[in-house]
């Protein structure tokens, strides 16, 4: 019998392989995949041939010869299925929405995109509508029938692109054919392709955060948003609605953001620093050995854990302690979120300064060790001071990561944007307001959901900023002694 | 100690003596208040655990009634042909409460009634219809069956709920206890290991909802981002470490590497929303999606990781192979590589850890969904470990409590596994040159 566990694995890919709309997609990888292995022995065959049977008179190795061929008859093909991948959904929209009958076309754009979205449902099946019209119907019918034909073409017409570069390439092959330079040449445009992409994903952030939030600066101005104090996203969605103006002042949302940061950093940095000061200056080995990996653990949980806790345990404590002391405080209070929080960033901070001391060079210490100073004093007065730009690189490091971190605050901070330096109070942060903008089914073109861009752009070139002054400080510190 | 002093010989004034005791005072101070920093931190480390187990432990186990349930031919399948669609859709509820009546006969009136069938959770036909699919020979047979207790019965027999608390502000009330002690009495009332929490999805029903939804979910989540960041970063990493000439391009490339790693986690679903989403199209709350963004915010985590591998790996073995002849290429692929392949698979579990717990760029492309199905497939909507967490954590009921706990357990539990191997993976293969 096979052991469950291996049954289980099975199922799952298969259940990968299989599931309904990726089948074409599956089949079609196969195909190049077969061609390209097909591509391989023909290629490795022929160059034998060619050299009479003795190898060693080519240039390259045969299974150059081979891999040439290979990635010839694979790689122009599967560019093409990932560019047919991700055009025919627009082109079939087209197609659909060019058929559709002359009352619906001229339908307002808004009306007409939900007309197609009900269309591609129907067609895929996703949500069975009550009863859709007649003409929802035959629509989704066609959109059926082309994306049928758009799969079949597809097929067909990758594959003769996978044999069309086979036959290409293996008739290059030949006795000088420098099959290992060619094939290294593809190979270092591969590598350096996927070098860009941390690249892309960067320009992909600035550009889609940049544009959404320009949208959304063409409706609310940059100056109510920077200055303004009253937050409030709720649009009116009909004309003849009351009370929700929206109005997009984010002021209390970046001082809800520095308050539960500051809390964060009054936990974290004491701790973190006094904490890496005993690990590199007091600790054996053995403690040490135990101890920092365990402090790490700290950053290795969860957010979500960590907001659990915050939301579960932390929280009605201090509303309790509070209460026991004759306070008033907030069940979803700025202090629990914050220390929460603090707690999480503790190892951010005392690794990264127990790294910066550990590299202040020991002749300062026994300078001063020589001078009659303790070993307190010496920490104090010449390791510290000379660790300095690192702790402070360490520290920033830290804040840019309480301002953009979420779950915690999602779960145990508030989300009325009250403008407040009491940290009984519930406040609500960047994150928070980005996160209820855009969870939950809306309209990707209120100003609501943009405003969640515009918030983002600012959080993106906040944390951004910091991080390259850290980095910057940090490094310039490491030059010094090295 | 700031005015030098003469040289006195052995003699210390009183003064002197009680400066030193100061500095030394100090000195313990100090130290003391350096392992209080890492005692406290590391208790709230045990705070933070002991609070998960001791809120969670008690979803492991779920409490059953065990009633003799009559499995009416006449309700199950009045036609007597076995017909599958005539089984799913007959009335399993009302056999579930039929066992109940037949054991408390003396319950009369429609809000007695309806609070006796309170006892037995809305999941009860389901565990029927299962029994009679698996085996439709027990139709006719008189059987007994632990049918699952509603979440409140459950939550109260497990003493979460105060049995001397006022009636009004109790859960459950004063003739539920009393049914609930009868059927005590009968040892009817029986809890064991709760397999629904290991084997089904998501539910309204705490007592019915399930974590391996949410853990199917977690694995394809994982399978897209392996399969993307693991090559993608493996490339980089051998170009930048083997290949790129210093220049303004690799420069712009690293600094970008750096800073990727320290943008939030929230950007990069703000950037799948925007793109994947919006742009390209792609399904919602699919795994395929979630797997693409975390690809992209585990790329930096695996570049760093694997470069320093790479790094690692002496100058010498490099021209050695060059010394015979070897091109570039297969340098790398032939030795450098293998040699620093257990520092990137640790680089590369790290990132998959990292990528495990994370939940805020999931919510932005919409795996918050309430889901209801084990997803089979890298496009069906499905959420995953952290998610179903939040999701929890979220809902009002009692008995939800302990299973987000339990589910933190779970997810805690892989990332130790993970972990775990990570570290013996760099204990085992990684050399020391």
């Amino acid at each position: 019998m096979t052991p469950p566990a291996v049954v289980l694995a099975a199922r799952v890919i298969s259940a990968v392989m299989i599931s309904g709309v990726e089948m074409d997609f599956w089949l079609l990888i196969l195909i190049v995949l077969g061609i390209a292995g097909y591509g391989m022995v023909r290629g490795q065959r022929k160059a034998v041939v060619v050299a009479g049977g003795t190898p060693s008179r080519l240039h390259s190795l045969p299974s150059y010869h081979g891999l040439f061929v290979a990635l010839w008859a694979a790689l122009p093909a599967l560019m093409a299925c990932a560019i047919w991948m991700s055009t025919k959904g627009v082109i079939i929209d087209a197609l659909v929405q060019g058929a559709l009958p002359e009352a619906a076309q001229a339908l307002d754009p808004d009306r007409l995109a939900l007309l197609m979205s009900d269309i591609r449902n129907v067609a895929t099946g996703d949500i069975v509508r009550a009863n859709p019209s007649p003409e929802i119907v035959s629509a989704a019918e066609h959109y059926r029938r082309l994306l049928q034909y758009s799969d079949y073409a597809m097929i067909a017409i990758v594959a003769g692109i996978a044999a069309f570069g086979l036959h290409l390439a293996s008739r290059q092959l030949g006795l000088d054919f420098r099959a290992r330079n060619r094939v290294e040449r593809i190979a270092t445009f591969v590598m350096i392709a996927a070098s860009t992409i941390a690249v892309l994903t960067t320009v992909g952030i600035v550009l889609s955060l940049l544009f959404e939030s320009w949208r959304f600066f063409s409706r609310v101005p940059l100056d109510e948003f920077l200055f303004g104090l009253q937050w409030s996203p709720q649009t009116a969605i009909r004309a003849d609605q009351t009370g929700a103006s929206g109005s997009f002042g984010a002021v209390p949302i970046f001082a809800g953001t520095m308050l539960i940061t500051v809390i964060a950093m009054l936990v974290a940095a004491p701790l973190g620093l006094m904490s890496a000061i005993y690990m590199s200056e007091y600790a054996s080995p053995r403690v040490r050995a135990v101890a920092k990996p365990l402090l790490e653990v700290l950053a290795g949980v969860p957010t979500v854990v960590y907001g659990f806790f915050a939301a579960l345990t932390a929280a009605p404590f201090i509303r309790g302690f509070g209460e026991g002391i004759g306070l008033d405080v907030s069940s979803e209070s700025a202090l629990a979120a914050g220390v929460v929080m603090g707690v999480m960033i503790i190892p951010f901070v005392s690794s990264l300064s127990d790294d910066v001391m550990n590299a202040v060079p020991q002749s300062l210490r026994d300078g001063s060790y020589a001078l009659g100073a303790t070993r307190s004093e010496t920490i104090r007065q010449v390791v510290v001071p000379a660790a300095l730009p690192g702790i402070v690189g360490a520290l920033m490091l830290a804040i840019s990561r309480a301002i953009g971190e979420t779950m915690i605050v999602v779960m145990a901070a508030g989300l009325a944007a009250n403008l407040t330096a009491n940290p009984f109070e519930a406040v609500t942060t960047v994150t928070v307001q980005i996160v209820t903008l855009l969870v939950g089914d809306q309209e990707f073109d209120s100003s609501k959901t943009l405003a969640a861009f515009a918030l983002g752009l600012v959080l993106f070139f906040v944390t951004l900023t910091l991080n390259v002054i850290a980095l910057r400080v940090v490094r310039k510190y490491r030059e010094k002694y090295d | 100690m700031d005015e030098p002093v003469a040289p006195r010989g052995l003699q210390v004034t009183d003064a002197e003596a009680a400066h030193v005791r100061r500095r030394y005072r100090s000195e313990r101070r100090f130290r003391l208040l350096g392992a209080g920093a890492i005692v406290m931190a590391l208790t709230m480390l045990a705070l933070l655990v002991t609070s998960i187990v001791s809120t969670g432990w008690s979803a492991f186990y779920q409490h059953s009634l065990k009633l003799e349930v009559y499995f009416d031919p006449a309700v199950i399948d009045p036609d007597g042909k076995r017909d599958p669609d005539t089984l799913r859709s007959a009335n399993y509820t009302s056999l579930a409460r039929a066992a109940l009546k037949a054991e408390f006969p003396e319950v009369e009136g429609r809000r007695d009634i309806r609070a006796l069938n309170g006892l037995l959770s809305n999941g009860v036909d389901i565990q029927l219809l299962k029994m009679v699919q698996a085996d439709p020979e027990i139709i006719g047979q008189r059987l007994p069956v632990e049918l699952i207790a509603s979440d409140d019965v459950d939550s109260f027999l497990k003493g979460f709920i105060d049995r001397d608390e006022q009636e009004s502000n109790r859960r459950v009330k004063d003739n539920e206890i009393a049914w609930l002690d009868a059927l005590e009495a009968k040892d009817a009332v029986v809890a064991k290991f709760d397999a629904l929490f290991w084997t089904s999805g998501d539910s309204r029903e705490p007592e019915l909802a399930g974590f391996w939804g949410a853990m199917v979910g977690s694995f394809l989540t994982l399978l897209v981002t392996l399969g993307l960041s693991f090559p993608i970063g493996i490339l980089a990493a051998v170009y930048l470490e083997e290949f790129a000439p210093r220049n303004k391009f690799t420069d712009i490339i690293e600094v970008n590497i750096n800073n990727l790693a320290a943008v939030p986690s929230i950007v990069f679903g703000l950037l799948g929303l925007a793109v994947f989403l919006n742009f390209f199209g792609l399904p919602r709350s699919a795994p395929l999606v979630g797997g693409m963004v975390l690809a992209l915010m585990t790329l930096p985590t695996i570049i760093i990781a694997s470069r320093a591998a790479l790094k690692a790996v002496p100058p010498s073995i490099r021209e050695a192979a060059l010394g015979i002849g070897a091109s570039k290429l297969q340098v790398v692929t032939h030795h450098v590589l293998p040699l620093a392949m257990p520092g990137v698979l640790t680089g590369t579990i790290i990132g998959m850890a990292q990528a495990l717990g994370e939940t805020a760029p999931l919510l932005m492309i919409g795996m918050v969904a309430f889901i209801v199905d084990v997803p089979g497939g890298i496009t069906d909507p499905a959420t995953v470990m952290p998610v179903q967490i939040y999701l929890w954590a979220d809902s009002p009921e009692r008995a939800f409590v302990a299973r987000t706990s339990a589910g933190i357990m779970a997810l805690l539990g892989f990332l130790v596994l993970m972990n775990a191997l990570a570290v013996l993976l760099r204990k085992r293969f990684e050399r020391r040159w």
